[in-house]
């Protein structure tokens, strides 16, 4: 059986050390973390974007990824959503006594991996282990600064009546899965997470035009909400068009049952771009080229508005409100 | 998608049925949805978007938690609060006030109310946790009572005997004819509930349409199913017959699903219940019978049921009854919302005022 964490390797004594030399510096390593100082030292110039968050999912692992994965590209994607290149993470660890540490292993190295394929480095960090029941397994905390190259200026209040909505790929994947896996409802699906990290997408944005009004990653509460977040911020009406939002039948079919709608499921690999209607089809052939923006679809639209809101064109014809999500959706009863 | 499913959903076929309707514009057809399912799927596919202002669709009290009266819930809540109790429930349940708190409040006082999908997890829940008592809160109709009366067998031949179940099953039947005789209500024509008619069969529909003279459909869910069958339905009314076509022949047959139906009513049987909005339905309940009273936990917990409830402050008997709209209401969409919920229909993902709030107002506000 495998090596187990105990509350001694929070200690700070001998068991810590071989904690943080045998998983921690061996998996992340770089020239600012081997300096083995208090802090990160690095150079920094111009705009920065600086960002936090805290991870707690249920499995820690779970098909196409695992919490680690998970907190490298949360992170990450924050960052690009502003049109910062990320540069250097952070990460705080608070694990659960009894986590193996093989668990912790695979978690860590899968963190290294991801923070590689994002071009950032893990160049400081901390842990803390605490008792059976005082946390579920680890939580994770990443911070990440990213370096915003000059003229580049996007936000959720900058989308305007002409603009085009561009999802880059099958919404609900990641909320979806973690549904099937968490609930043990015995439905099979060929479906995983579509966790990874943005930074690469963002770029080919960039790549065709500077005039980016809007990029966000529709995690929690999904597409719907994030789009009612930003017409509300902007001002604006989106109009969505359900012919052309990209679901997988599978996604589609369990939302069905469930009562439940893909709309509204989380997303971890998904970026929803907001340009000028006139560069749209180009910064979507972009995308497109892209091994994670291959689905890309331009959903939707900006219109002007009075009172901010979210609309769908249905299959049907029909006009209806997509509103935000209240509390957790919560799978129907008949 | 499916080849077939697409179909259901053609803008095409849509368009059609909706030009048909200009044929009949010189009066209001007044038709009342009986599933929760139909009314969230009117909204969600844009069909009551697509339908011309004379006909006007009512949701009647298809919706199992919204017509769940305030005493159920506060007896689930106060259950949930028990030490040595574990409730069981479906998702919608949770956020529903009641008089006093919801579940979903109690749970951050410590109670233990979990989401299950199907009552069976609740048995599994139970056997481990052989120390506690489970208790599922069985509410729904004709489509989800048959799998608790499974639970409940399931339970008696394993001889798991700390599971209950908190009844407050309804029967369809028994509310439809309540609606026809009521005097108040003007009704041109019903939309059956297809769900419910899938296990309960026709026959219920084809006598209630036949004795008040108000025809009906069966219908399905897809856009292309519901325009289709509020067409039919309009025809109907014309016609001025009472009655009834199946129009969701795929799933629903005739004679519904007797193996479901008779394990139904081998566990459980008819009693008084009240409908939140609508009082007291005589032998509209389901309870369990004499053999299954070992799991009744309205026995065992020794809990009271207001059967003279009357719902104060908002209007929800008059939108049930498709005397009144959501609009209507003057709490609706103030102190009444998705996330501070007054009533019971603001909860549900089915709840008329839900669907109204949710899907809807983009009419009210432009």
């Amino acid at each position: 059986m495998s090596e187990v964490i105990t509350l001694a390797h929070g200690s700070g004594g001998t068991l810590t050390h071989e904690l943080i030399n045998n998983i921690f510096y061996k998996y992340f390593h770089n020239e600012i973390l081997d300096s083995e100082n208090d802090a990160a030292v690095f150079d920094a110039q111009g705009k920065i974007a600086f960002t936090t968050d805290s991870f707690v999912i249920t499995p820690i692992f779970f098909k196409g990824g695992n919490i680690g994965k998970l907190s490298v590209c949360g992170t990450v994607n924050d960052l690009a959503s502003m049109g910062a290149i990320p540069k250097y993470l952070s990460c705080g660890f608070i694990i659960e006594e009894g986590l193996t540490m093989d668990e912790l292993a695979e978690i860590v190295e899968s963190m290294a991996k991801t923070a590689k394929d994002a071009g950032v480095k893990i160049v400081t960090g901390d842990t803390k282990v605490v008792g059976k029941g005082a946390c579920d397994k680890v939580f994770i905390n990443t911070t990440g600064i990213g370096f915003i190259p000059e003229g580049r200026v996007t936000g959720g209040n900058r989308a305007k009546p002409g603009d085009k909505v561009i999802l880059t790929g099958y919404m609900g994947d990641h909320g979806t899965s973690i549904l099937l896996e968490r609930e043990d409802m015995g439905i099979h699906a060929d479906l995983k997470s579509d966790c990874a990290p943005l930074s690469e997408l963002v770029e080919k944005v960039y790549s065709v035009t500077g005039e980016v009004h809007v990029l966000r990653d529709p995690t929690r509460g999904g597409v719907a909400t994030t789009l009612n977040e930003i017409a509300s911020q902007s001002g604006v009406n989106i109009k969505l068009y359900e012919e052309n939002l990209p679901v997988r039948d599978e996604v589609q079919g369990i939302c069905d049952m469930l009562g439940m709608e893909p709309l509204y499921m989380a997303n971890e690999g998904k970026l929803l771009v907001i340009v000028p209607g006139e560069v749209s089809q180009k910064v979507l052939e972009a995308i497109r080229s892209h091994k994670d923006g291959e689905d890309a679809a331009v959903i939707g639209e900006v219109l002007e508005s009075q009172s901010p809101m979210v609309l769908l064109k249905t299959f049907a014809g029909g006009t209806r409100v997509v509103d935000m999500l209240t509390g957790d959706q919560l799978p129907r009863i008949c | 998608m499916a080849d077939i499913l697409k179909d259901f959903k053609s803008p095409e076929i849509s368009s059609i049925l909706t030009k048909e309707f200009s044929k009949y514009q010189d009066r209001t057809f007044k038709i009342m949805e009986l599933c929760g399912t139909h009314t969230m799927s009117i909204f969600k596919s844009g069909v009551r978007d697509l339908l011309p202002k004379n006909v006007k669709l009512i949701s009647g009290p298809g919706c199992p938690v919204c017509v769940t009266p305030n005493y159920y819930m506060d007896n689930a809540v106060k259950l949930s609060m028990m030490k040595d109790v574990i409730v069981t429930t479906f998702g919608d349940l949770m956020r529903v006030p009641g008089d006093g708190k919801s579940l979903l409040e109690a749970k951050t006082e410590g109670a233990d109310a979990r989401v299950v999908y199907s009552p069976i997890d609740s048995l599994k829940i139970a056997t481990e946790n052989p120390d506690k008592k489970v208790v599922f809160l069985s509410v729904g109709f004709e489509t989800t009572t048959p799998v608790v009366a499974l639970a409940v067998k399931k339970a008696k031949e394993q001889g798991i005997n700390n599971f209950y179940i908190l009844a407050g099953n309804k029967t369809m039947p028994a509310a439809v004819e309540a609606l026809s005789m009521d005097k108040e209500i003007t009704i041109d024509g019903f939309l059956y509930p297809g769900h419910v008619s899938s296990v309960a069969g026709t026959e219920y529909a084809r006598v209630n349409s036949k004795k008040y003279g108000i025809p009906g459909v069966i219908a399905g869910f897809e856009p292309v199913d519901l325009l289709y069958a509020i067409l039919e339905l309009v025809k109907l009314i014309v016609e001025g017959k009472g009655e009834v076509k199946n129009l969701y022949k795929r799933v629903v047959r005739e004679e519904g699903n007797p193996a479901a139906f008779s394990t139904m009513l081998e566990v459980f049987e008819p009693c008084d219940t009240v409908w939140r909005g609508l009082g007291n339905i005589p032998m509209s309940g389901l309870e369990l019978r004499k053999p299954y009273e070992a799991y009744d936990a309205w026995k065992v917990f020794n809990l009271e049921q207001n059967i003279d409830e009357k719902i104060t402050g908002c209007i929800c008997g008059d939108i049930l009854k498709g005397i009144k709209e959501p609009p209507d209401c003057p709490l609706f969409a103030k102190k009444c919302t998705p996330n501070r919920p007054v009533g019971a229909c603001m909860v549900s993902s089915e709840g008329t005022c839900a669907a109204h709030y949710k899907y809807g107002r983009y009419k009210i506000n432009v």
